[in-house]
């Protein structure tokens, strides 16, 4: 992995509609560390997230990916973040470790050996089901194959929709070791989530400190 | 970086005939689709082999087209759906390289299916063996263009409730041009005008607009519906 961040974000805000969802929002996240972003539903989380990863426009402020304007930088800065939505991005007609296969050639850099891939199923616990069409996943199944695809691509920057759904106690567990595992490794992470997780290190981010009162 | 974008481009496109083989209802209901409109015209106007002859290049064509039409909807909204497209978005080469895999892998499985079912369907249409291949050959020139311009719609319309008639509503007046100069083209082989190759000329002149402009402009309309 290569050296990675920071990652600023200063003023930014997001208009939905004629509504102010959230302004004048300033964070700095370094190699290493990770945010815990946290707030009631409909405060624009996940609005927050896309428009961090490049997904939507952001209405004014400035992102910065070690030190440039992330719209600069353009496909550079989409080279280094992976993002794991709402949706899994796993296509059902695949099978998991095909899934995995394909995103490795088509968002990698590079072509990696398949032992990446069945390695990357072993740390999610998928193992004995890389064979299987994602159809037949259950959800919990589904979204560990797309943290998967996090640790077969590795990219630095890690952004992260409410990754602890449909996950069992044992697989919650087993992400957020993940989550330190890369942070340690000096990558960074922003996690949208409603659920207490167990980081060492993490930081928390309260976004209704940005947000108009509302009724 | 570019050896990259090639190989990026190429799993997208061997990905989507996985997926679509897989599938494979959809393309059948394409081809089933051609099929069954072009056997109802003889059916309705009478086995009259010159009567057939006149309108045979006008049915094969739109029945081509609105085969292709049919299909459309299944270039993004499975992927919209289950957000590959999203990740496909964050992919760091360039969208419209990718867009233009998946349009070829498009083509591959509706287009050129068609195109080589064609000569089945001009016997039962009773089009003169001389203009038999250049059915095949404006097929083979017009249906890529479908699927280019098509992808269009089909991305400015994901998301959009009964999305699907609306594709058909967009995309029925761009297809127009190549329509005429499609059907054109077999009927003057026929021998019911000039010589086809003008036509299939123009044609050729289409594909390289369409080309050089629909990957790019659905890219811009996948941006905008995903926003």
């Amino acid at each position: 992995m290569s050296p990675a961040g920071p990652f600023t974000v200063k003023g930014l805000s997001c208009v939905r509609g004629d509504k102010i969802l959230f302004a004048g929002l300033s964070f700095e996240l370094g190699a290493g560390e990770a945010l815990h972003i946290r707030g009631p539903n409909g405060l624009g989380k996940t609005t927050l997230l896309r428009a961090l990863c490049g997904l939507s426009r952001p209405t004014r402020g400035d992102i910065r990916w070690g030190g440039i304007k992330v719209s600069d930088l353009a496909e550079e800065y989409t080279a280094d973040v992976a993002y794991v939505g709402h949706l899994n991005g796993v296509q059902g007609e695949l099978t998991a470790s095909e899934n995995l296969k394909m995103a490795d050639r088509i968002f990698g850099r590079g072509v990696r050996v398949a032992s990446g891939v069945k390695d990357a199923l072993a740390r999610v616990g998928l193992t004995g089901l890389s064979d299987r069409p994602a159809r037949y996943l259950s959800q919990g199944q589904k979204r560990r194959l797309a943290l998967a695809r996090l640790l077969v691509l590795r990219r630095p920057f890690w952004i992260l929709d409410e990754p602890f759904t449909a996950l069992d106690a044992a697989s919650v567990l087993r992400l957020s070791s993940l989550i330190g595992e890369h942070t340690s490794a000096g990558g960074l992470a922003l996690i949208v989530s409603h659920q207490a997780f167990d980081l060492p290190g993490v930081r928390d981010f309260e976004l209704a400190r940005f947000c108009k009162v509302r009724a | 970086m570019s050896y990259g974008m090639f190989a990026a481009m190429r799993a997208v496109f061997s990905r989507e005939l996985l997926v679509f083989w897989r599938r494979s209802t959809e393309i059948m209901t394409a081809l089933v689709f051609f099929i069954m409109v072009t056997t109802l015209f003889p059916l309705a106007i009478g086995p009259e082999r010159h009567e057939l002859m006149l309108v045979a290049p006008g049915v094969l064509w739109v029945g081509a087209l609105l085969a292709t039409t049919l299909s459309l909807n299944h270039l993004f909204a499975s992927d919209y759906q289950d957000g590959s497209l999203e990740q496909l978005l964050m992919s760091p080469y360039p969208l419209s390289a990718l867009v233009l895999s998946k349009i070829a892998a498009h083509w591959v499985l509706t287009g050129l299916p068609l195109a080589l079912l064609s000569p089945l369907l001009a016997i039962q249409m009773a089009l003169p063996m001389k203009a038999v291949g250049t059915l095949v050959g404006s097929l083979l020139l017009g249906t890529p263009i479908l699927s280019l311009i098509g992808a269009v719609p089909a991305a400015l319309t994901l998301g959009v409730r009964g999305g699907g008639v609306l594709v058909s509503l967009l995309v029925l007046p761009l297809y127009t041009p190549v329509l005429i100069f499609g059907a054109e083209a077999v009927a003057a082989s026929a021998g019911q005008g000039f010589a086809s190759v003008a036509h299939l000329s123009l044609l050729g002149a289409f594909l390289a607009l369409a080309l050089s402009f629909a990957p790019w402009a659905s890219s811009a309309a996948l941006r905008v519906s995903l926003d």
